[in-house]
Order: structure tokens, then sequence, then C-alpha cells
């Protein structure tokens, strides 16, 4: 019976040894190259987790139908292993630790947010797992010291800043008197640094900085003291919820500001959830279909726009746009690289200088990507109330020029 | 100005929290069951009236479907869950009520998506002195329509034979089934009154604020505050400590800023806790 016993644990032992070892080896296999990541299908950030799905599907599709990619001589696909990380950070970090442990992949994807993002690199750092992740932008992954990490993002603290340049350049060049809302979370504070970053530089003065709850409803308070000292600019990021909560109380509020500016003005789908009233808002944003960026795969903005919208029955929004050029910067890294060595992508990817329909990408020793400004656009309707969103900073993009002052609420 | 502002403000948001404390202290009171799923029970309401709107009826319209459907939904969760845990432990409630919350966060995630959401009911403003202190109008209505619903609600449960039931069963429940009441009924009538108050109040936060499948737990704290500062039924009490919490929270706002707005509640209800605790102890009689 004991014998038996023994017979029983030691072919047990053997198999899950066998079975841990066997999947080991799955970063190539054929003519596939799989890339690992784990996506916010469920939870609250499963809209933009879609979005960035999306966008990485579209982008394999897209290099796969056009030749692959070539390494050696050969020629490859790819193909990608998602997860669901529940937007939850710890299940991030779990799921990236299997998915580079269990199912052998040897390069990763980025998962949706900056939190996510955090969570996930420090596993990949340890395995020397490249990843090239789309919508992780807070400064502080990017200060880390990541050998393996790369954005192809704009960080946050470039968010907004040129909205103070610009509101600095069109007061003749004397500082504003800024206004600033900001939730308390990584991005937001971020985007709030390179404000006060902005407001240092260009001799500007802050005069309400209050920090927002994460489970802001309510900013009647905030806007209350900004009707009272009136600024030259008022700057508000708490993602959808400040976005859209920002512009219903300003209406309702009739509070007048010269200049407004935002962040995550399209998730939000500020104009079409607000009309009229999202008018004349200005918002940062990484990429905007109008941009006249090139590349081989996707044309530009607007032929992506078209396809993509053909594929999934609505307008791309930049976090979907970002999550293409990751596959194209891995593309580019791959065959440069020549090989699937981790080493040599890695130091190819850190190499990387190459424009996309989304933008330049040139990462910096950080990781993040330095040669892409962020666009401001503006929110313009017509008579008839249809908004759209306009490009108006830098003004090499421009499509449209800045409305400045914003008209007060009493001549609309 | 900025003072009479905040007032206002408060004033008006507190009678809206008072609406959602209301059903909570009904339902504690009558089942003793502290429902930690309140929050998202509002958040399911304002999602119907949400959904009216999308589909082109006027958002103010879910002040009278939401309730009637959330009567329902009430009442299928009391069937489905809550009479199992009806007499149990306070303990055994609170973990059932926050499974269900956790359950209807999922489902509306699942069902509603991620997005931050609103509906707009173009009411306009109400300006006073010069411009200086702006009343959204969607706010009045707010409040007038929690007025409306708390006062209707005071004498349906005097002058209904429901009602009556459901204040014997309050009481005493023993003696009220010796007596004939239905306490089952009365304890599901209870829970989709409850439910429906949270479809009024969803109905109403779907037109002042915004509303996403995650930002239940606020209003739960909430109201769970209020009820704890006024005391089980007293209804001019859950009245006041609404509308003195929502003062309360303006003026935290502006005062120490609006990061330390939730954390002031928090603060509020220890101080509160602690002063009761004082008061009792002073009061305390002994039997020799």
């Amino acid at each position: 019976m004991k014998i038996k016993n023994i017979i029983i644990t030691f072919v047990s032992a053997i198999a899950i040894l066998f079975s841990t070892s066997v999947v080991s080896f799955a970063k190539v296999v054929g003519d596939k190259i799989i890339l690992g990541a784990a996506i916010s299908l469920t939870g609250k950030y499963s809209s933009n987790g879609v979005h960035t799905q999306n966008g990485y599907n579209m982008a394999v599709d897209r290099i796969n139908d056009m030749g692959g990619i070539k390494v050696g001589g050969k020629t490859y696909k790819f193909d990608i292993i998602y997860y669901d990380d529940e937007s939850n950070p710890k299940r991030a970090a779990q799921l990236a630790e299997r998915l580079i442990s269990q199912d052998g992949v040897e390069f990763m994807l980025g998962p949706y947010s900056s939190g996510l993002t955090k969570a996930i690199a420090p596993v990949t750092e340890k395995y020397g797992v490249p990843m090239v992740e789309a919508n992780g932008a807070s400064r502080s992954l990017f200060t880390k010291g990541y050998k393996y990490l790369f954005a192809v993002l704009a960080p946050a603290n470039l968010y907004l800043d040129v909205a103070i340049e610009t509101a600095v350049e069109l007061n003749g060049g004397k500082g504003v008197r800024i206004a600033q809302a900001f939730e308390q979370d990584a991005f937001s504070q971020d985007v709030r640094l390179g404000i006060l970053d902005a407001a240092e530089r260009t001799g500007s003065k802050i005069i309400i900085d209050d920090k927002l709850p994460k489970e802001l409803n309510d900013m009647a308070a905030t806007l209350a003291k900004v009707k009272a000292v009136k600024p030259d600019v008022l700057v508000v990021s708490g993602h959808t919820k400040g976005a859209l909560t920002a512009i219903r109380q300003i209406a309702e509020m009739k509070v007048d500001v010269p200049m407004l500016a935002m962040t995550h003005c399209d998730a939000a789908k500020l104009s079409k959830q607000h009309g009229k009233n999202s008018q004349y808002a200005l918002c940062a944003s990484q990429w905007h279909k109008t941009l006249t960026y090139k590349d081989d795969f996707f044309k530009d903005g607007m032929t992506y726009a078209a396809d993509f919208e053909k594929l999934f029955g609505y307008d791309p929004p930049y976090q979907s746009a970002e999550s293409s050029a990751a596959l194209l910067v891995f593309k580019d890294a791959f065959e440069r690289a020549n090989s699937f060595d981790q080493k040599k992508v890695r130091d190819a990817l850190a190499d990387t200088n190459m424009q996309t329909f989304y933008g330049n990408i040139k990462f910096a020793e950080g990781g993040q990507n330095v040669d892409k400004p962020m666009v401001l656009f503006q929110v313009m309707c017509d008579d008839a109330g249809k908004c759209e969103n306009k490009v108006v900073a830098p003004l090499k993009w421009a499509s449209a020029e800045l409305i400045h002052p914003i008209p007060k609420w009493s001549e609309r | 100005m900025l003072t009479l502002q905040a007032v206002l403000d408060g004033l008006l948001l507190g009678i809206l929290f008072a609406l959602i404390a209301y059903g909570m202290a009904l339902q504690w009171g009558v089942m003793n069951i502290i429902n930690i799923a309140q929050g998202d029970l509002v958040i399911l309401g304002g999602y119907i009236a949400y959904f009216m709107y999308l589909y082109g009826i006027h958002p103010a319209w879910g002040v009278i479907v939401s309730p009637i459907i959330m009567y329902f939904v009430g009442v299928v969760i009391y069937k489905l869950v809550i009479n199992k845990v009806v007499d149990r432990d306070l303990f055994i409630s609170i973990l059932a009520t926050f499974g269900i919350s956790i359950l209807f966060m999922q489902l509306m995630n699942f069902a509603f998506g991620a997005d931050v959401v609103l509906a707009n009911s173009g009411y306009g403003t109400t300006m006073l002195f010069d411009n200086s202190v702006t009343l959204p109008n969607s706010k009045i209505f707010s409040a007038f329509i929690s007025i409306v619903f708390a006062i209707g609600l005071v004498i349906y449960m005097k002058k209904s034979k429901l009602g009556r039931a459901i204040r014997a069963t309050a009481q005493n429940a023993r003696a009220a089934k010796i007596l004939g009441v239905d306490t089952e009924k009365v304890y599901a009538a209870t829970f989709g009154i409850n439910a429906a108050l949270c479809g009024v109040a969803g109905a109403l936060i779907s037109i002042t604020f915004t509303i996403h499948p995650y930002m239940g737990l606020p209003y739960t704290i909430r109201s769970f505050m209020i009820v704890i500062v006024a005391g089980l039924g007293n209804l001019p009490g859950v009245a006041m400590s609404g509308m003195g919490l929502g003062v309360f929270e303006e003026f935290a706002d502006y005062i120490l800023g609006t990061e330390f707005r939730i954390g002031s509640v928090f603060l509020l209800l220890v101080l509160i806790l602690v002063y009761r605790r004082f008061k009792l102890s002073r009061k305390r009689e002994y039997l020799k």
C-alpha cells in the first residue's frame, strides 16, 4: 500500500512537472509570433478595454494580411493571447505572470490604464519580457528605470500644458491665472504636475487647486469658487466622470471662463451627451483622425478611422489608434532585430524611430514616446446643434482656429 | 453669496439624500436589515430613467416609471434572498446584501456598459442676486419630487391598511403576526417600497448628476450615516439629518477642499457616534 502511494505521488509529480514545462516554449509557434495581453473586458474599464482590444485586433489582421513579419528570411504572423483582467490591478499582475510563466509568452502588449500598466510592468521587467503599451501615460511609469517597457503615447504630464502655453500666448506672453481641479488618481495627478510645471515656466499663477474625490459627481463647490475668482483658464481632469460633471455643472451654474481645458472628452462622448453645452471646451488628445501622419499599413488617420468604423461600427477613439500603433512598433522592432531573442528585440525597440498613422514614435530612456506632441481639439457646434471636435493646436495640425475667449453664457 | 450658494446647494442635495435614507430607515426599522445594495438600487433606478431618455422620452417621467419597475425588482430580491435572512443575525443580512450589491454592479456593467452616462432634462437654471447665486432647475425639481414622495409615503403609512400593517410589524413582528398580519407580505412590500424610493432617487440622480454601474456605494454610505444620526423610525429626523449632511458636505468642500468632502462625512459619523455613546453612558440606569 505504501509503495503504491509512493508510485502515485511520483507519477503525479512528474505529470505536473511535465504539464508546466510543455507549454513554456510557446513564444513563436510555427509561423506565429504569440503576444500576450491582459485587457479589461469586464469591470469599470471595460469600454476602453474593448477599444484597446479592437485596436490590437485590427492591427494584427492588417499586418498579417499585408505580408506579416519577416525575421531571419521567414515570414511570421501575429497572434495574441488575451485574458480579462476584470479592471483589477492585482488580477492583471497575476495574468501577466500566467502569460509569461505558463503560456510561455515572451512579448507583451499593455493593458488599459496607467494603474493596470503599473501593476504589470514589474512582472514583465522581472522576466525580461519586452512590453509595448499604448494606454498607460502616468509619468511614474517612466521614472522607475524600467528597461523593457515602451509606451507609444505621450506621458500624462504633457496632456494639458499646451493649453496653458496657448493661453499665455493669447495673453500677450504674460502669465495667466489658472483654476484647476484634478481627480486623486495617478493619471490626473500627473496631468496636474504638468500644469504646475507649465505655470512655473510661463509665470502663471494657480489660484484654485482642488483635488476631486474618486466618487466625484458634484463639482458645484469648486465651480462656485471659480465663479467668484474669475480665472483666465479652468483646467479639469477626472476621467469621463470629471468631464461630464464639469460640463453639466458649468452650463447649469453659468460659469464664464475664457478658456476651459479638459481630458477624456472623447471617451466621455462630450458632444454627444451634452450637445451645445460642451461647445468651446478644449480637450487634450493623444490622436485625432485629421492628423496627417502616414504609414504603409493604415495610410493615414482618416483612412484608419474609415476602416475602423467599417469593422467595428463606431468612430475610433484615440485608445484604439494608439493600440494599433503598438503592433506596428513591434513589427518594426522584430524585423530590425531579425531575431526573437528578447534582449535583441528590446534593444531594437529602444532604437525605434518611425512614423505611424498615429504619430512619430521614438522612445526616451524611460520608455516614453518623446516624438509625438499632444493635440488639443475644441468642441465646435453649428447652428443646428451638431457638434464636432476640431484640432486647434499645435498650429501645424490645426484644422480650425481656436475660439478664444469663450463667449459668455448670457451671449450664447 | 458664496455662503448662500453653499447652503442652497447643500439643502437641495440633502433632500435627495434624505429620500434614499428614508427607504433605508424604513426597511431597517421593519426588517432589521442593513441594505448595502441600497446605492446599487439607486443606480439601477437611474438607468431606467436614462434608457427612457435614450428612447426619446423625457427623463422626468422616470420618477413615475422607475419606482414601479423597482418595486417589483425589490419584491423579487426579497423572495429570492432577503426572506432567507430576515430573521437572522444583522451580520448575515449585511453579507447577503453585500453580495447582492456586487452582483448588481457586475450585471449593470454587463448590461449597460462601463460608460458614465447622464440624462439631460433641459430644465435650465434659476439665477438669483444678479447671477451670483445659481440654482439648476433640475436640482430644484429633484428636491421637490423627493419631498412629494416623502410626504406621500408618510400619509400612506398612516392611512392605508398596508401602511398600518408595516408599522405594526415594525413595532412587534410577533404580536402583529398573532393578530393576523401577514408579516411575510409586509416584509416583501417594505423591501419593494424601499426599492421604489431608490428608483425615484435614481431617476433624479440621472437628471442632476451622472450614473455609472460602480457609483452606488457612496449613496449607501450617506444614507447609512443619515439613518444613524437620525435614528430608526424618525422621519423628521431623517429629513433634517439629510439636509444637514448636504449643507455640511458643501461647507466641508468650500473650507477644507473637495478632497476632504467624503472624509469629513465619516469624521462627522464618528463624532456623532462618540457623542451618542457619551450621552447614553450618562443616562445609564442599573437594575438593583
